[in-house]
């Protein structure tokens, strides 16, 4: 994603808005059916949990099942070391999962836009020290920082949500910025400024509508990118205890001692559901960023 | 700072090919640059400074309370310790005396192992050095060679293939590929037995002459260290691979080409020296990626390095000593962007004549 900072300011989409004929370029992109289908099933099966699985069926003192079994009758994926069904707290894990990386997504879009767009539109001072701010967290290490953070604001997913979002907003920024400077400089803009439009009037009416197809893509890599953060940091004992996700999974497997025991069944379905679902939002990002800017279609 | 005359006796040498007196002007504008690089490297360390102040000492709500949970402590005693951390002193006296502590080394005292933070690191940043290290050195190996050829061939089978595996390994997460490692090779899986030890860097009670002792570490170093290669290599062949594409389309390549050098010259003597420059930079700037993956392989493999500590401390949860392993990752990462800076310069001649 923001691989190489210095070059991605470069990749600015030129001037595309969305229109018609979006949807059957996209379509046309074999990898991003592939990432849609993806997104669309985990999406579904994450909405539709509540039908089929109650809270007894995830709560530690009401299960039945055999204790820490592999795959077989009755329980497809196998239980983990308190009888629950894993294919359950697979399903269940995906809001978990899907919820923080939203969430965490919509706060980096937020904080790295807002932060783009005045940062681009007022060149002058408020401009240069707003882009100061940006490479200094550009230099932080984010994996420390996001621990630092939410350790400091405790075990849960508010503060979890908080420390993705903290640490990955620069590259947006940065992102938002040059596309802001090079919408900025188009005739159209000077054009509402002889008519007299303030600059919040041609922030939002102008550049954002501009700016928007950039977003679109920086969000959908963002998603992937922030549901790997959210593992790693519940995997390591960040996460909150009581609720289910892909890394409390696999936190709980390696803490528990499944992973010594050889319970391949309890650590594999989480780490295949993250590999899978954030393949998804990384195809889709990419199948969009090709069709709105053939330019880049390559490296992204 | 103290290092800024020795390597500006450094710069000064690499600048004696040109005649005297254009000497003297690059050695003056190289020192302008290096001071306007160091003092911005400074400003940054201040600023982790402030950042790190606020996280740990002013965002905990009552660091008091957090360090006498579960024991016994009469309103006495809470003065006394609130005295000891300073928590009834201003704001900004608070900040200096961090400041001032800091630069000293002082890292405060952990509460877990009722030791000082920085003689723990000081234990630990070993074998933390060992395994990025040696993973740096192999993914940059791998990632520049699997770089080079994938965008020589853009489009081709190597090409597309290992696009798909660099695809994936980067949607894995780190920890998890350490994982499946470990039971693969290590735990052993049905009737497949381990052949590596499942984690720490020796055998415990292991005696043998020093060569033996490497021997095991290795031993214990090969699957943390794999792990991390595979994680962070695709990022060194995706940034050599567009390096080497934007390369191929230079003049100079069509003049060697002429010249009638076979292709394999064209591309080991002319295109990769140059594409390798801008590459250097970035493969400097990617520490940060190669930190927070050691700190989930450190934890995974209970490797006793910095990222190991990390993850110990956060169990508590430790803040002294989470305090002081982020300062010491956000100082590595500083210095080895201020090396990629001078690096930059000092390779790349068109940068060097600005």
């Amino acid at each position: 994603m923001t691989l190489d900072p210095t070059l991605s300011t470069a990749k600015v989409l030129a001037d595309y808005p969305i229109r018609k004929g979006f949807w059957r370029k996209l379509l046309a992109i074999p990898t991003a059916i592939f990432g849609l289908l993806i997104l669309g099933v985990v999406t579904l099966l994450a909405l539709t949990a509540p039908l089929y699985i109650g809270p007894a069926q995830l709560d530690v003192t009401q299960v039945s099942g055999p204790l820490l079994s592999p795959p077989g009758s009755g329980f497809p994926l196998g239980t983990d070391q308190a009888g629950r069904s894993i294919l359950f707290l697979l399903i269940w894990g995906a809001r978990t999962s899907l919820t923080i990386g939203v969430m965490a997504t919509v706060l980096t879009m937020l904080l790295g836009s807002s932060i783009g767009l005045v940062a681009g539109h007022y060149q002058g001072l408020i401009g240069q020290g707003l882009m100061h701010v940006t490479n200094w967290f550009i230099a932080l290490p984010s994996l420390p920082l996001a621990i630092a953070l939410s350790a400091v604001l405790g075990q849960g997913v508010v503060s979890i949500t908080i420390a993705i979002a903290v640490t990955s907003w620069t590259g947006t920024a940065r992102l938002i910025r040059a596309q802001t400077l090079s919408v900025g400089a188009r005739p159209f803009i000077e054009r509402e400024r002889a008519l007299g439009a303030s600059d919040l009037q041609i922030i939002l009416r102008q550049i954002l509508p501009n700016v928007m197809p950039l977003i679109l893509v920086s969000s959908t890599l963002t998603v992937a990118s922030a549901i790997l953060s959210e593992s790693t940091l519940t995997f390591l004992g960040l996460g909150d205890p009581t609720g289910v996700s892909w890394g409390t999974m696999l936190n709980q497997a390696v803490v528990q001692g499944s992973v010594t025991a050889g319970a391949w069944w309890y650590f594999l379905p989480p780490g295949f559901a993250i590999l899978i679902v954030v393949l998804g939002f990384t195809l889709t990002g990419r199948a969009i960023g090709a069709v709105l800017n053939p330019r880049m279609a390559t490296d992204l | 700072m103290t290092q800024t005359p020795q390597l500006n006796t450094a710069g000064g040498r690499s600048t004696d090919l040109p005649p005297a007196a254009s000497a003297q002007l690059n050695g003056s504008t190289f020192f302008r640059y290096l001071s306007f690089k160091v003092i911005s490297a400074a400003v940054s360390l201040l600023i982790i400074m402030v950042i790190g102040f606020v996280i740990f000492n002013l965002m905990p709500a009552n660091p008091v309370v957090a360090l006498t949970r579960g024991r016994p402590t009469s309103p006495q005693q809470m003065a006394v310790l609130r005295q000891q951390l300073h928590l009834d002193q201003p704001v900004f006296e608070r900040f200096f005396s961090f400041v001032s502590s800091t630069i000293h080394g002082d890292l405060g005292h952990s509460w877990q192992y009722n030791q000082s933070v920085s003689s723990l690191i000081g234990e630990r940043i070993g074998p933390t050095l060992l395994l990025t290290l040696t993973a740096a050195f192999f993914s940059v190996l791998l990632g520049l060679w699997v770089g080079v050829r994938s965008g020589w061939k853009e489009g081709s089978v190597f090409d597309r293939i290992n696009s798909s595996i660099a695809l994936t390994l980067w949607s894995v997460p780190t920890f998890w590929l350490g994982l499946i490692l470990l039971v693969g090779f290590s735990v052993g899986f049905g009737p497949f037995h381990g052949i590596f030890p499942p984690g720490g860097m020796s055998t415990p009670g292991f005696s043998g002459n020093e060569f033996q002792k490497a021997i095991d570490v290795a031993h214990h170093l090969f699957l943390p260290c794999l792990t991390l290669v595979l994680v962070v290599y695709a990022q060194y062949s995706s940034i050599m691979r567009s390096s080497i594409i934007d390369e191929k389309g230079s003049p100079y390549l069509l003049t060697a080409r002429a010249k009638g050098l076979r292709d394999n010259d064209v591309r080991r003597k002319h295109a990769v020296p140059s594409a390798l420059l801008p590459t250097i930079t970035l493969i400097f700037l990617q520490l940060g990626g190669v930190i927070g993956g050691a700190i989930a392989v450190e934890t995974v493999y209970s490797w006793p390095g910095l990222g190991y500590l990390t993850y110990e401390a956060l169990q508590i949860p430790d803040l002294p000593l989470l305090e002081g392993t982020f300062m010491v990752f956000s100082v590595a990462v500083i210095l080895t962007n201020l090396l990629a800076d001078l690096l930059y310069r000092y390779l790349d001649p068109r940068v060097r004549a600005q």
